[in-house]
């Protein structure tokens, strides 16, 4: 059998799609997070209902939407509510089961920074902000996370805690009394990190294929704990890989005709 | 009573400087028509407000109308920073910008507290966050019944709210469809409220679907086809994905973001007539 030949960023968004349960009900962010969970959608999950925070319920996108309030996603949804019901009742009120985050920074604990880099009064770099991130990562039951590894991305310490994951580790996010239980997985195009049961912390539990365990531990700004039986995802299929490049073919031509 | 009057005598009769100016849509019927013309009379110190600023408030922060942001989400979306805002905030060009940033729930519900004429908005949210830290109207409050602490900030209640949507009537009621954002939240909370719309029909009605907002919470109504451009407008054009790219090139450097907008602002005396240098010059 001969290898596939796919790109990490493929690796990733395919590892990261398979994370959504068939029936989930998953709060999507922009970017990465976007083509990972309409990859599930198109994939192993039809009956996935998919939200975005522009206020459309079970969206069904043809393309990928390149903003969170494409006419794309009201003209494919079963439903569209106002802003305020979305963050209020949906979220807040804790019908949402899955929050799927992408993030500038991450740290051990899972926190995530997508303000500032640098102080904030004077930054480094500005980003955009937090949008709907911080109620996603408060109420949704889980969170899943999605970025690409390296040391800028994944800090000792960060700057800016925009969106909670597990604060300052141990039953620190409990005591906070947040709804939900937090970050479940954190995705990246090097393998996946899971919290500890105690400690909180993210541990390496698998590795991409072809991927060296000094590889990851290199990309990330902390001593990064390794699980003892460190596992491998399991390369793309065929069907995976072809489903997402259709995807990508398909959006890309969509906005090429625009 | 609504009047219904050009977008220019909107403007002027209600947008003064050192009022505090929200000009809301999320992704979908921004504003944009309102913001220019807002840009083109000059009228500065203002308080903005918007869950999304993106390319209207670059500009308006570019062309120097703004002292302060009240925000959310700051960027172009799918493309990348505002870099007028960026340059603002940071260098102080062209002058000083405060920020107040929250995230979109305590917005939404600043917005939904000022429609329903509270003086704060109470909800579940920024516990653990680093926002309290950088922003003393994010307080917290403890519930009377239960005791469980929430968070509290002020409810938004602008001088002026400014929409887009697709219709009106010629009494001034209006209708929109499609993504609606917090557009109903911000009439109701403004104490004053212009709509620009693609087009006055004689009737709107729900029946087709959408939402109607009556015409007496609206002050003036103004007919701006592809007044949310570059945005969309459902039903009447989609989003203009390649100008929000160009807008990153025109926008990253100072001199060329003035000179753009001298040419295609400043010198077109309404949204018409940019248009039309717009596709004249090839940008559309």
């Amino acid at each position: 059998m001969s290898e596939l030949n796919f790109t990490p960023l493929e690796m990733m968004t395919i590892a990261a799609s398979r994370t959504l349960a068939v029936d989930d009900v998953c709060f999507v962010g922009i970017g990465l997070p976007s083509a990972a969970a309409n990859l599930a959608r198109l994939s192993h999950a039809e009956n996935i209902k998919l939200i975005y925070e522009s206020g459309t319920l079970d969206t069904q996108p043809d393309v990928l939407p390149l903003s969170i309030g494409d006419g794309e996603l009201s003209s494919t949804a079963l439903s569209v509510v106002s802003i305020p019901e979305m963050f209020r009742y949906w979220l807040q009120g804790r019908k949402i089961r899955t929050g799927f985050l992408g993030a500038a920074q991450i740290d051990r604990y899972a926190n995530i920074n997508t303000t500032v880099i640098g102080s904030y009064e004077t930054p480094k770099v500005r980003l955009p902000g937090a949008g709907g991130a911080p109620l996603i990562a408060t109420h949704c039951q889980r969170v899943l996370i999605t970025l690409r590894h390296s040391k800028r991305a994944f800090v000792d310490k960060l700057d800016f805690i925009t969106s909670v994951g597990f604060y300052e580790g141990g039953n620190s996010r409990e005591a906070l009394g947040l709804s939900g239980q937090g970050p479940a997985m954190v995705i990246t195009d090097l393998g996946i990190l899971e919290p500890d049961t105690v400690s909180r912390e993210l541990v390496l539990t698998h590795l991409h294929p072809g991927v060296m365990v000094e590889q990851v531990v290199n990309a990330t700004g902390w001593p990064l704990k390794v699980a003892a039986e460190l596992k491998t995802t399991p390369a793309p299929t065929v069907e995976e890989l072809q489903v997402l490049r259709e995807l990508n073919a398909r959006t890309e031509a969509a906005y090429a005709a625009r | 009573m609504t009047i219904i009057v050009t977008l220019k005598e909107a403007v002027s009769r209600y947008v003064k400087p050192g009022m505090t100016v929200a000009l809301e849509g999320f992704t979908h019927l921004i504003p944009n028509a309102a913001g220019l013309e807002i840009i083109r009379q000059g009228v500065g110190d203002l308080t903005l407000i918007r869950m999304t600023p993106d390319l209207i408030y670059d500009q308006m922060i570019g062309m120097g109308c703004a002292n302060k942001l009240i925000f959310s989400w700051g960027g172009n979306p799918g493309v990348g920073s505002l870099h007028r805002f960026r340059d603002a905030y940071e260098n102080a060009n062209p002058r000083a910008l405060a920020i107040e940033e929250h995230d979109h729930a305590a917005m939404a519900n600043a917005y939904a507290a000022g429609a329903a004429g509270l003086p704060l908005a109470i909800f579940d949210g920024y516990r653990g966050t680093s926002y309290p830290e950088h922003n003393s109207n994010i307080r917290s409050i403890a519930c009377p019944f239960s005791g469980k602490k929430l968070s509290a900030v002020p409810a938004l209640r602008p001088d002026v709210g400014i929409i887009h949507a697709q219709r009106a009537d010629r009494f001034g009621n209006i209708w929109l469809d499609g993504i609606q954002g917090v557009q109903k939240e911000v009439v109701l909370a403004s104490e004053h409220t212009i709509v620009t719309v693609e087009e006055i029909v004689d009737r709107v009605s729900e029946r087709e679907g959408g939402t109607v907002i009556p015409n007496w919470v609206i002050n003036a109504v103004c007919e701006v086809p592809s007044g949310a451009f570059p945005s969309y407008a459902s039903g009447y054009y989609e989003r203009h994905n390649s100008f929000y790219i160009q807008w990153d090139k025109i926008s990253r450097d100072y001199r060329k973001f003035r000179s753009w907008m001298r040419h295609f602002v400043l010198e077109t005396k309404d949204f018409a007539e940019y248009m039309d240098k717009l596709r004249e010059e090839n940008h559309v």
